[in-house]
This record gives structure tokens, sequence and C-alpha cells, in this order.
């Protein structure tokens, strides 16, 4: 089969590999239909997440119909068409049957490599490095899921690819971004980074109540995006000072809840951002925080940020000050997509959320690299990346 | 719910208390103190006659010279690096004899020392029946060493426990069929129940070699706890234990495993040293949550890296990863 492989840092190739195949009882085959290139997959292209591999396959986001299934794979069979979630999970552990399956016991294989730097382990995830399993991901004509009737959500025919590919992730992910915000009826919400997940993020806290969403990005195409679809007042970064602006549009007080939808690549103009760049460059620490710790100083006091970007290891100039001293709170996690997708599997069928206008390039799988700089380069307006194999 | 008292048990105590030992105590289990003795006072004597010559000549009595500076010096770096070979390395013995021959370097020199005219007598006396002691202690600790260093093939008295969401009794049903072992334990190529008690055991060494012995299981609490040993007479010493107790809350099952090996020297030694490498604890934590993963789910988390397909290479290899064993352990 052809599969995206990373190469090493920027360096991507479509390749031919052997076909992955039934390891397990309850594994399944699933022939790729529509895949999509996530924000996240920009930091392995740039070479920011530890122990990824040379040849290693990419990809989280893919949705197909089963090949093939183990013997003890209960409620699929072949045929069956179907989304698959981004994080492993066996659905038999502690923390799957407490519903969060981002923190699967069970699914990876690594785990000892996951250890060394958080601690303890995350679930696997599809074509995510070595440390989080070194699974083969979606990026692909096939991919084989592991605990496959655990992680599927099925999908019915009147639904086209594009509506409901993006259960696999990112519409989980803005949604959970949003319900960690803990949103009451009228709050103000801000999302920094109008990004897919940015953008779901906002559609989700007007779902869950918010009076008001700010959304915050350097993009004008991507701020006209949240302002038109989104109905979110906008802050370019590069114009205005965030926080100022931010405290101003709130009467003095602070968004009630922030929300980080950037993660560990974040820009900000200034001596900031280029302190944090050369910190990474140099790997003094893995991640720059730039929007993390505006929205930290930005909350109002008593409120919530929540992290939906990734972050891989340490952030330096933490403003632990500001969340002791005004009561703050920090909610974060890989979204446990597996207690979302159903749900929001029956609001796209009811009308009520259409993710499709996030998709802006539609192309075929061998463009895979092409569509990676694409993506990275914000070139074309770009979005989204949906791949057809 | 707690266990009675028993040697080793529970295991909790341990962590903090093998902390406090010196690397070298740690990796001999605390006998090698009169070894690493040795090796602080080569490295302090070492010291003092690299950096004060003038000073160890007086003290010794033998004239300061700048010929018998150099000299000192010289054994001065000597003493260092057996001082340092014996802190530093895993097997100890070699190094400790090191210090036995410049014990007799030493001896002779000073002797020659005694015949020379420009020397005083009652000091160099002193230093020459220090030096003569010095010695006899290092042969009691070589020899003590070598010995030690032949067993060290194996290790004792390793545990980790995993908590799995399944009762104790469904969990200690899955353990007391010892055939079971092998399907989680990496090191295992077959566990034969052999009668009630009794059991044969095979693990598959380096270049095909095959190790196996039969055990006994020596104490049995169903739903608690289960103990065995290998036969007296075995060619490999080895015991185990694995308990399992009420996780709080009725969350399952707190499964604590703990393993010895206490194989012998030579080729058979080598060969269960090669089996668990540099980091036993490593090994036993991925067998107990190999354990785990087959309780809960099943099956063992596999990925196309793991087992190097579809082009995907594995992890770097690292102290839990890719042995030979476990890949023939995964086919079955």
């Amino acid at each position: 089969m052809k599969a995206t492989r990373w190469q090493g840092k920027q360096h991507l190739a479509v390749e031919e590999v052997p076909d992955p195949a039934i390891m397990n009882p309850r594994d399944a085959i699933v022939r790729i239909t529509s895949t999509a290139i996530c924000g996240s997959d920009l930091h392995l292209y740039n070479g920011f997440i530890p122990s990824m591999r040379k040849g290693d396959i990419l990809g989280h986001e893919f949705m197909g119909e089963v090949e093939e299934v183990g013997p003890e794979v209960r409620g699929l069979r072949a045929g069956d068409r179907v989304v698959v979630p981004f994080p492993i999970a066996c659905g038999a552990c502690l923390q799957c049957q407490r519903g969060l399956f981002s923190l699967c016991e069970n699914s990876n294989p690594n785990a000892w490599m996951a250890e060394k730097l958080w601690g303890f382990s995350p679930a696997g995830i599809f074509g995510y490095s070595h440390m989080l399993g070194g699974y083969a991901g979606g990026q692909a004509e096939f991919a084989r899921v592991p605990y496959a009737d655990v992680n599927h959500v099925k999908v019915p025919d009147s639904l086209a690819d594009e509506q409901v590919l993006f259960l696999s992730d990112i519409l989980p992910t803005g949604y959970m971004a949003a319900e960690n915000c803990g949103i009451s009826p009228g709050d103000t919400v801000a999302v920094w980074g109008c990004g897919p997940v940015g953008q779901f993020a906002i559609l989700s806290a007007y779902l869950l109540g918010a009076g008001r969403v700010i959304a915050i990005d350097r993009f004008p195409y991507r701020l006209e995006m949240a302002h038109d679809h989104g109905k979110a007042d906008v802050l370019n970064y590069e114009e205005v000072d965030v926080h100022e602006a931010l405290k101003e549009m709130t009467g003095g007080r602070g968004p009630d809840s922030c929300i980080d939808a950037v993660g560990m690549e974040g820009h900000t103009p200034g001596p900031v951002g280029a302190y944090d760049r050369v910190k990474q460059a140099a790997m003094l620490e893995t991640d720059r925080p730039v929007a993390l710790r505006q929205a930290i100083l930005a909350c109002r006091g008593g409120g919530t940020i929540s992290v939906a970007g990734v972050y891989g290891g340490f952030i330096d100039k933490f403003p632990m000050g500001a969340i002791v001293n005004r009561s703050l709170t920090i909610k974060s996690g890989q979204t446990h997509v597996q207690r979302y997708m159903r749900p929001l599997l029956q609001r796209i069928e009811r009308g009520e959320i259409d993710p499709t206008f996030i998709i802006t390039h539609t192309m075929r799988l061998e463009d895979a690299p092409a569509g990676y700089d694409v993506f990275l380069n914000k070139e074309d307006e770009c979005v989204k990346v949906v791949l057809k194999p | 719910m707690t266990q009675p008292e028993r040697e080793g048990e529970p295991a909790r105590a341990e962590g903090p208390a093998a902390a406090k030992l010196s690397p070298a105590a740690r990796r001999n289990g605390g006998n090698g103190r009169l070894a690493d003795g040795l090796g602080w006072f080569s490295l302090a004597l070492g010291g003092a006659e690299v950096a004060v010559p003038a000073l160890v000549a007086r003290n010794i009595g033998v004239p300061n010279t700048p010929e018998n500076r150099l000299l000192l010096r010289v054994l001065g770096a000597r003493e260092i690096a057996s001082g340092l070979g014996i802190l530093g390395r895993d097997r100890q013995a070699p190094w400790v004899w090191s210090r036995v021959a410049g014990d007799a370097m030493d001896l002779v020199l000073l002797g020659l020392a005694l015949g020379s005219a420009t020397s005083k007598r009652r000091q160099l006396g002193v230093a020459t029946a220090a030096v003569a002691g010095v010695a006899a202690l290092d042969v009691v600790a070589g020899k003590r060493q070598a010995r030690h260093d032949a067993s060290r093939a194996g290790f004792e008295h390793v545990t980790r426990s995993m908590t799995v969401n399944k009762p104790p009794a469904e969990v200690y049903g899955f353990w007391r069929n010892l055939e079971n072992l092998p399907r989680f334990m990496k090191h295992l190529r077959s566990v034969t129940v052999t009668g009630p008690d009794r059991s044969h055991w095979v693990v598959q060494g380096p270049a095909g070699r095959s190790v196996e012995w039969d055990a006994e299981i020596v104490e049995e609490r169903p739903g608690e706890f289960l103990a065995w040993r290998s036969l007296p007479g075995s060619q490999v010493d080895h015991s185990g234990w694995v308990s399992f107790r009420p996780a709080p809350g009725g969350r399952g099952t707190e499964v604590s495993l703990r393993l010895a090996y206490h194989p012998p020297a030579g080729r058979l030694g080598s060969a269960v040293a090669w089996l668990f490498g540099r980091e036993p604890e490593q090994q036993l934590r991925e067998d107990v949550r190999r354990f785990k993963q087959v309780i809960e789910t099943g099956e063992i988390a596999r990925s196309d890296a793991s087992r190097g397909l579809l082009g995907m290479r594995r992890a770097q290899p690292g102290t839990a990863q890719p042995y030979p064993a476990f890949e023939r352990g995964e086919e079955r």
C-alpha cells in the first residue's frame, strides 16, 4: 500500500510499504477513504516530538471501510463504514471505564518510554512517535486498528466523509476544550489559535452556552473564518496588545475562560517570542508556550484555562504566581474521543454542526508532502487539508 | 488484608533503603563494603602520593629526592587507577587483585629502601608493616569478591507491582495455572505443569541454549498469595512469589511480583544474565504490564513498529524492549 512516511525534519515521502495485517484478536483492518493532516502532525513534521524514526507512517485522523476483523471483535464487520478515534483505547482498564480513553493503561507497547518523560504513560496514538506506541498512522491506504470494538464509530451512508471525518480528532478536541472551560450561560471565552481546533472550540463554546467568544490569531483569513462562520469577535495579536485589548473588551475583568488551541509552537512578536524560539532551538525548552502564558495572564480571577494545544515536554517562565494568587484552574488532556464521538455524530446528523466549513484543500494521498507544506506555511489561505487515498 | 511478615515481604519498604547504598554496594547487594573501603583507601593514598610526594616520603622514611618523588607519583597514579576500578566497575575482583599486585611491588620497593644507607629504618619498618597488613586485607577482599562476582549473573528480590482491573480471585486463577506465565513473562519459553505442585521451567539463552529446571509451589493461599522455588540441586536457583491484594475502593487487584535468580557461575550463568540485561527491575515491570494487558484485554499490545512491520523500525533498543525470547514468546 501507499503510506506517508516521516523521513526526518520537514521531509516526507509517500512510498509503497507492506499492507497491515491482523496481529491481535481484537484488531481490524480499515481501507481508508479519507484522512486529514492535523496541526499536531506539524509538530512531528517540524521535528519537535521526540522518538520519531525514519520510515514512521503518519496520520491519526482517518476513516474508511472495514476490510477485515479479528476473531474477537464484536459489533463490527467487514463492510462497515467507520471513523477511527486517534487515541487507542482498550475499553477494559480503569481509565477507559472512567471515560478517560486517552489515558488507556494498556494500549502503549512502549509505555516505558513515555514513563521516562511523563511519569506515567498515556494511551497509544496512531502515527504519533514511538513514545506513544509506534503505531502506523492513517495517512495511508490501509490501517490496522487495535481493540477495534472500542475504537470506531459507525457512520451512516447518508453523511459524506467530509461531514464525519473530523470526529476522529479535531471536532471532539475543540468540543472538549470548551467543555473543560465549565462554561456558565453568558460567559466570555477567549480562544488562542484559529486553526481547525480553534474554530471547533469557538463553535462548541457557543453550543455550551457562551455569551461571547473572542478569537485570537495573526492570519486575517483565519480570523475572518472565526468571525464570519464562528460569530466570534477577533483580535490580531500582531496588531494589538492582546492582554490590554481583552481587558478593554471585558470591562476590565478578563475572559471567564481561555482556551489555548495553539500548543508548543506558538508565535508572538517581540523579544518574548525571540526568547522562546532561541531556547527551543537550543533544546533548552521543548515547547514555546507563548499562547499559554498570555491566556493565564489574561484570564479573570477564578477562571479556567483549557489547554487543547499539544505540549510535549518542558516550558520556561511559567506564571505560576498568577495561577496561585488568582485562583486559576488549568484543565487539559489529549481528547477522550471515544466519549464524544457518538453524541457529536448525533449533532451532525441533526444538522446542529456542519464541520465541513474548515476544509480548504482536498488532495490525493500522493500529494501529502505538498499538503504539509501548504498547511505549515499557511499558503493559499489553508485551514485544513483532507487527503484521499 | 496485610500478609504475615515473611522474609523480604512486603516489598514496599525496600526502595529508599536501596537508594542509600553506594553504586558499588547496590550492585553487590551490600556485600562489597570491604572492597569499597579498599577502593577509597587507594584513592586517598594515591591522591597523597601524587599531590604531596615530599610529605609521604618523609613519613615513610625515604629520602626526599626528586627520583623518589617521581617514583611516589607513579605509585600514586597506580593506586588511583585501582581505586577507580574498584569503585566504578561492575566486576570488582580484578581491581582488588590489582591492589594485591601493587602491594607486592610496594613491599619490594620498601625492602630495597631498607637496604639503603640514607633511609630512616624505624619509619620504614612501620610503613612496611602497614603495607603488609593492607596486603592481607586485599587478599581477603579479592577472594571474597571473586566469589561474589561469579554469582552476580543473577539478581535477588526484585519486586514490581501493578493494579489490574479484575477481582483477586480471577487474577489468582490465571496465575495459578503456571503454564500461563510464558504468555507475559518474556524470559520464559515454557512452563509445564508436571504434578499438583510441580512444574518444569525452560528459558531460552543466547545462541539457542536452553536452561531448564523443576520448581515446586511452596506456599499457596488461594486468591491471595502464591510462592514457588526451584527444586534443590537445580541448575538455576530460582524463586518467586506473587501476591494479590484488593485495591482500595474495589478498584481491582494490586498484583506484586517478586523474582530472584541465582544462576551458577560460568556459561549457564551468563545465559541467565543475558536474559535480564542490566536492569532486571525494568524487565519485571514489563512482565507485570504484559500480565495486566493479557488479563484485562485478552491480548498483548503490539504496534507495527514494535514488530518491525510496514517498514517501521522498532524504537531505540531500550532495557525493556527487544529480546529474541520475547519475539518467540509473542509468536505463541
